[in-house]
């Protein structure tokens, strides 16, 4: 019984692991802000939740059990969160590669770029800089 | 700030306090009177000092539907975390991304952030923009395929989103959804 609790934990805490490595992965060769949170988000918390789970089962006693579905629930109620505000923030500075994108419905800057198409420097200048008040 | 009568204001704040209560409880891991008496103390301090606006309109639960959006809630989170993983290590990296609009037909806070973070969690989307007016929801897509995929992925947000209000939605949350698909289908 304990032996196939073991392997149980066991491959949870791996899987886990694994899925936390290619988040870290996805993190490096993803190709701009919007993709890399994707990295940060699901298969991150997917792991993180795994590990939770193999830890339980590891782990004698309730308490530390408790612990671990704390730690998995703000898991799952904060990464989104998080992950919207930094693309959100991204697609406002255009760190958007414009050319991978299939489809673009979102008007809710007011003007679609025409000059920029890729990865734009944190810093470009707006794109018309007439529109700028003062400017 | 409007004055409202205390009992509404207590009645609004229970399900908050017993929530903070609980948290502590899970935080010391295991239950005596001392740890519910100095949880009740700590969640009284909280709800004092950081008061929060309460959620407008009703939530109930229903067992089964909810059921129901926890199951392909946690399938649909190893399918994506696995999906995503695969993105990261498989040697093309990543081809096509797309950015789309989803008009929701939920209107009330509390669901809409429900939706919002089930939708970041699982059928391979990033929520960008959320327009609480129109209930218009931006999101970005990661694994798209072409034209026919981005439909398909509409379609699943869609299809969390009535999950959600089966399971939480208040009566005429459910109402408005039937309301809509029926005219989708007229």
């Amino acid at each position: 019984m304990t032996a196939l609790a073991d392997v149980v934990a066991f491959g949870c805490l791996l899987a886990g692991a694994v899925l936390c490595l290619t988040a870290g992965l996805g993190l490096v060769r993803f190709p701009d802000v919007l993709s890399r949170m994707h990295a940060g988000t699901k298969p991150q918390v997917l792991g993180v939740l795994l590990v939770m789970v193999g830890a339980a089962i590891r782990l004698d006693g309730w308490a530390n059990a408790w612990m671990l579905l704390l730690v998995a629930a703000f898991q799952l109620l904060t990464a989104p969160v998080s992950a919207h505000l930094i693309s959100r923030v991204a697609y406002r500075r255009r760190h958007v590669r414009r050319d991978l994108l299939l489809v673009d419905e979102f008007t809710g800057t007011g003007h679609q770029d025409e000059a920029y198409r890729g990865d734009e420097p944190g810093d470009a200048p707006p794109e018309h800089p007439a529109a700028r008040p003062g400017g | 700030m409007t004055v409202e009568p205390a009992a509404t204001r207590l009645r609004h704040q229970v399900p908050l306090a017993v929530w903070l209560v609980l948290v502590w409880m899970l935080l010391w891991g295991s239950w005596s009177w001392a740890n519910l008496l100095s949880g009740l103390a700590v969640a009284l301090v909280v709800l004092v000092l950081l008061p929060l606006p309460h959620v407008v309109g009703g939530v109930r639960v229903r067992p089964a539907p909810l059921l129901a959006f926890l199951g392909h809630f946690v399938t649909d989170l190893f399918v994506s975390g696995a999906e995503v993983a695969w993105q990261a290590v498989r040697p093309q990296g990543v081809r096509r991304t797309a950015i789309i609009q989803v008009q929701l037909r939920v209107d009330s806070d509390l669901l809409l952030t429900m939706v919002a973070e089930a939708t970041s969690l699982v059928p391979g989307s990033l929520v960008l923009d959320l327009d609480r007016e129109q209930r218009l929801m931006t999101l970005h897509l990661l694994p798209v395929r072409d034209h026919a995929d981005v439909e398909r992925k509409r379609a699943n947000v869609l299809l969390v989103e009535e999950r959600l209000v089966r399971a939480f939605g208040a009566a005429e949350d459910v109402d408005a959804l039937d309301r809509a698909r029926t005219e989708v289908a007229a």
